[in-house]
């Protein structure tokens, strides 16, 4: 099944539209919200993972977005760690709600699987080596 | 029975039989404390975990014409210079005066060990004897005459679980708490952990050998806070932070790998310092203790929302649970998450091991056990 993360930018007048509901009714999308800020009568960000669907049903939903004048952008954020510098301490797992960075029995050596990053960036500063970046 | 000469003599032979704390589990599950105590004749123990209260003495040598250096920074971080001449001490948290929280002492100590050049700056009154005010030089590792690590509080006897009640994240020298209990950290090694597997201190005392650092150093004392008489278990192990050691060992001899400067978010700069204390298997009873496993040891969960000396606590755990990476507070399930690294610990109980299977390490009886009985004083405002 296909799946794909993507930041929507809304002008100040859509943030009172119900668009994810009509993501959800009229495309048959799963929609799992992981990151958002939205005031109404500003502009709004909401980061979204679109799932349950086949890819065109995705890409219609896409189209359908960007036609009621939101600006929809891949996730193009990336977090990075310097595995030669990682000390394998675990900080950084503290703050990772999606257990995207893990580490555990048997080697106790640090893993990262980027599929699970949300790009929260909240390890960026909880690494105490500082090794953890974010590239664009 | 088994005395330190015997075991040092098997050394040298290269016949001594050395397992690390974990491993000695397996064997003796297999053969019984019995004949493993007879057997097995050093364990090795190791942590490598964040030790604010680390940092180095040196001796710079002397510039001409001389100076009496009363202030000192390196790479702009402020060094203790109120001792002799051209002496002075870098502690691992001092904070760089131009760089704030992103550089400190142990920066400054990790970069001397990777034999980098630091820029030293010196100010003076002068003296008929040492006429010099001023000096800005490069130094390295080896322009030093003596560098040498000494760290008042390294090697917690065990330490708290961190979490938080509060509604708001906070930021500690336990990591970042996430709010309403949101995740729970811990910072030792648990069953490989040095102290954890001497809990009454009958083999590591004052004049201990040891690895520090990836060098060679030595138990100088018991460590500030040193706090024997810490509730214990039924196995003996304390709950929470009891015994401390205070370490000494030469910074030539030791590597960047195990001396690494640590920033915590909003809280400060600190040093992972990796440890490694040799265990001889001298009697059962020792041997009992070393061979104590994750789910005999207790540690106290503690709330770090509450900003006081005392915190209230929510029970204990064992490190069983805290490695499983939850445990359960107030029937909500919390996970966890470890701050010392396990896997660098590992390396250096093995490489403890290696230098004593090679020959190249003796064990040294203490010349002075560690106190088993002191109070730990507070601070009252009078």
């Amino acid at each position: 099944m296909a799946k794909k993360k993507i930041v929507l930018t809304f002008p100040p007048e859509l943030t009172e539209s119900p668009l994810t509901y009509h993501l959800v009714k009229d495309f048959d999308l799963a929609i799992n919200i992981l990151k958002a800020k939205i005031t109404p009568g500003k502009e709004g960000k909401l980061v979204i993972e679109l799932s349950n669907g086949a890819e065109e049903n995705i890409q219609a939903g896409i189209d359908f977005l960007k036609d009621q004048g939101v600006f929809v952008e891949p996730v193009s954020k990336e977090i990075v760690f310097d595995e030669a510098k990682c000390i394998h301490c675990g900080s950084c797992t503290a703050v990772c709600h999606p257990r995207a960075l893990n580490i555990a029995a048997p080697d106790w050596k640090l893993k990262f699987d980027k599929e699970l990053c949300i790009v929260c960036e909240s390890c960026v500063k909880a690494c105490p080596m500082q090794i953890i970046k974010v590239t664009f | 029975m088994k005395t330190y000469a015997e075991i040092n003599e098997k050394i040298k032979q290269g016949k001594a039989v050395v397992f690390t704390a974990e491993e000695i589990i397996e064997v003796v599950k297999e053969k019984g404390y019995k004949d493993t105590a007879r057997e097995v004749d050093v364990v090795t123990t190791a942590t490598f975990g964040p030790m604010c209260s680390s940092g180095a003495f040196l001796n710079f040598g002397h510039s001409d014409p001389p100076i009496r250096m009363s202030k000192v920074w390196l790479n702009d971080v402020p060094a203790y210079a109120g001792i002799a001449a051209v002496d002075a001490y870098i502690g691992a948290t001092e904070l760089s005066e131009t760089k704030g929280f992103a550089y400190g002492g142990a920066h400054v100590i990790e970069a001397l060990v990777r034999g980098e050049k630091i820029e030293l700056k010196a100010t003076s009154y002068g003296t008929d004897c040492y006429p010099r005010k001023e000096i800005q030089t490069l130094i390295s590792l080896n322009d030093l005459n003596q560098a040498y690590l000494f760290n008042p509080r390294n090697a917690y006897q065990n330490y708290s679980v961190a979490v938080n009640s509060s509604n708001r994240t906070i930021y500690t020298y336990m990591g970042t708490l996430l709010p309403n209990l949101g995740n729970a950290t811990y910072s030792t090694a648990g069953e490989l952990s040095p102290l954890i597997n001497d809990p009454y201190y009958r083999t590591i005392g004052i004049g201990t050998r040891i690895f520090l650092g990836g060098g060679i150093g030595y138990v100088a004392w018991e460590g500030t806070q040193h706090n024997p008489n810490q509730n214990r278990n039924a196995n003996g192990i304390p709950t929470s932070s009891a015994g401390t050691l205070a370490l000494i060992g030469d910074l030539k001899q030791m590597n960047h790998q195990y001396l690494r400067a640590a920033l915590f978010d909003r809280y400060g700069v600190s040093m992972y310092v990796g440890v490694g204390i040799p265990i001889p298997i001298l009697d059962e009873e020792i041997l009992k203790q070393a061979a104590i496993s994750n789910r005999e040891i207790n540690a106290t969960v503690y709330d770090y929302s509450v900003p006081k000396r005392s915190k209230p606590n929510y029970g204990q755990v064992t490190y069983a649970e805290l490695r499983s990476g939850s445990i359960t507070i107030n029937n909500k399930t919390t996970p966890t998450a470890p701050l010392s690294s396990l896997y660098e610990a590992r390396q250096i109980a093995g490489t403890l091991k290696e230098w004593i299977n090679e020959g190249q390490f003796s064990l040294t009886e203490p010349v002075q056990p560690l106190p088993t009985d002191l109070k730990v004083n507070s601070l009252e405002i009078k």
